[in-house]
């Protein structure tokens, strides 16, 4: 369980929040609303005030990296911080088996970055993420940059991980995925978060 | 010691070279006319009160006075170091990081070598000790300013790099290890680059000087190599603590990434 206790920072009002193992909520919102900034402060990437805790652990106990590694933001941008695609993996051997899954052929591993599509670059750095296994990926826009097709081979691959236990804060344009994807459907306006009715 | 006295005029006559600079830039409108002048006239001015400070100061022969113009020296470099960057942090580690690493290193070598190499006596003998800390200074100042300008830089642009790995759970250290390598790399270039070419490309300013005046050349080669050695170890010891002072105030106790205490300029 993912508990948010008044987790606040400039532009973002006070958020409260639980989630359960095994679910996934979905994030709506305008640009700028500080959809953005809820998932990196649960990262702990910003400064901000509030509680969060994880299966009962607080936050402020871990050391910030062992909390990122448990709860890890996939930003919307990707970085990758060497040439080659494969050094950007922790465990490229566990990667590598679900790279046809994700729609790609080939060894792209041992491609340089430089090489992928920025599609590519979004699944493979969710992917990247995804092999840690954290128990909860904190998802900025996931498949902004992807065709139908791929997005759907994501969505798949995600419903697996969250029937598995993952826990899944998203944020999305998309009503569509929103409703494929989540169980819960929150609206960010002016930096105050508010659930949908279902 | 016989050296050819210098006379106003001669001076005067270098100088004019300046003007042939001045024309080409007024003529291709580089812009660089009036930094020009005022960097030259800044020099005339800074140096022969330079020279007038010291000649008070040689005479009185007082560890307080000396250590006085020395701190003086570390603010300038401070400030100076500060202006070269484009980015700094706001508040007082804008000016106080480059000068405690620049104060650190250049007390440290300067020391150093007034104790063991020279014996001056008393130790703190301004004729040795403004001049040695001058030197290391004015070399410390321009690797600090490089590699933080290059640190803080990277820290600045790569933001999505270094971002992507702290979300993944690597330490701050880690994420920023490239810009870290890259900084250190940068402040050591001046260093690295004159030794290499001592000799060979150029004579030391400090060497021409010296045989210029009449020194022996081996002898002159000697304080050179010296020179070199100290300013090396001045250098290498300001840009690692001015480096890793850096890192710190990147950071916080969560690891993240701070650039909203950076002023870009």
């Amino acid at each position: 369980m993912l508990k948010i206790e008044h987790l606040s920072r400039a532009v973002l009002k006070p958020v409260s929040l639980e989630v359960p193992a095994g679910i996934c909520v979905a994030i709506r919102g305008a640009s700028g609303s500080g959809k953005s900034l809820l998932l990196r402060a649960i990262a702990d990437l910003d400064p901000c005030s509030g509680r969060v805790s994880l299966d009962g652990t607080e936050r402020s106990a871990m050391a910030a990296n062992d909390w990122r590694r448990r709860v890890t933001y996939v930003a919307a941008d990707s970085g990758w911080w060497t040439d080659k695609v494969g050094d950007h993996f922790e465990y490229p051997d566990i990667a590598a088996g679900y790279l046809v899954r994700l729609g790609f052929h080939g060894d792209v591993m041992s491609w340089p970055v430089s090489r992928l599509s920025t599609g590519e670059r979004q699944r493979l750095a969710l992917l990247r993420a995804m092999v840690q296994s954290p128990r909860v990926l904190l998802l900025d826009e996931p498949t902004s940059a992807l065709d139908p097709e791929a997005t759907a081979k994501v969505e798949s691959l995600l419903h697996e991980k969250i029937n598995g236990g993952i826990i899944i804060v998203m944020v999305t344009h998309d009503a569509g995925q929103a409703a494929r994807m989540s169980k819960r459907r929150f609206r960010m306006q002016d930096g105050v978060l508010s659930e949908e009715a279902s | 010691m016989n050296y050819i006295e210098l006379s106003y005029l001669d001076i005067a006559l270098a100088a004019s070279l300046l003007t042939v600079n001045a024309g080409l830039s007024i003529y291709y409108r580089l812009g660089t006319a009036k930094r020009l002048l005022v960097a030259a006239t800044r020099m005339v001015v800074q140096l022969t009160l330079v020279g007038l400070v010291l000649k008070a100061l040689f005479h009185t022969v007082s560890p307080w006075l000396t250590l006085l113009v020395g701190l003086a020296m570390v603010g300038f470099a401070g400030r100076e170091a500060m202006a070269r960057q484009d980015r700094s942090f706001i508040g007082f580690w804008g000016y106080g990081l480059g000068t405690t690493s620049m104060l650190m290193a250049a007390a440290i070598v300067t020391i150093f070598a007034l104790a063991t190499q020279f014996h001056a006596d008393p130790w703190y003998d301004p004729r040795y000790a403004i001049p040695i800390l001058g030197m290391i200074l004015g070399n410390t100042m321009t690797g600090v300013s490089l590699a933080l300008d290059r640190l803080l830089a990277e820290a600045d642009n790569g933001r999505a790099r270094i971002e992507a790995r702290l979300a993944l759970g690597h330490t701050f250290r880690e994420a920023m290890q490239e810009p870290l390598k890259s900084a250190m790399r940068a402040g050591l270039i001046p260093t690295v680059n004159g030794m290499a070419a001592a000799g060979l490309v150029s004579l030391p300013g400090m060497m021409t000087g010296q045989i210029l005046a009449g020194v022996d050349p081996v002898e002159a080669v000697k304080y050179q190599l010296l020179v070199m050695f100290l300013i090396g170890g001045g250098t290498a010891l300001g840009v690692f603590c001015a480096v890793m002072i850096g890192l710190r105030r990147l950071t916080d106790t969560r690891q993240r990434l701070r650039l909203d205490r950076l002023r870009v300029e």
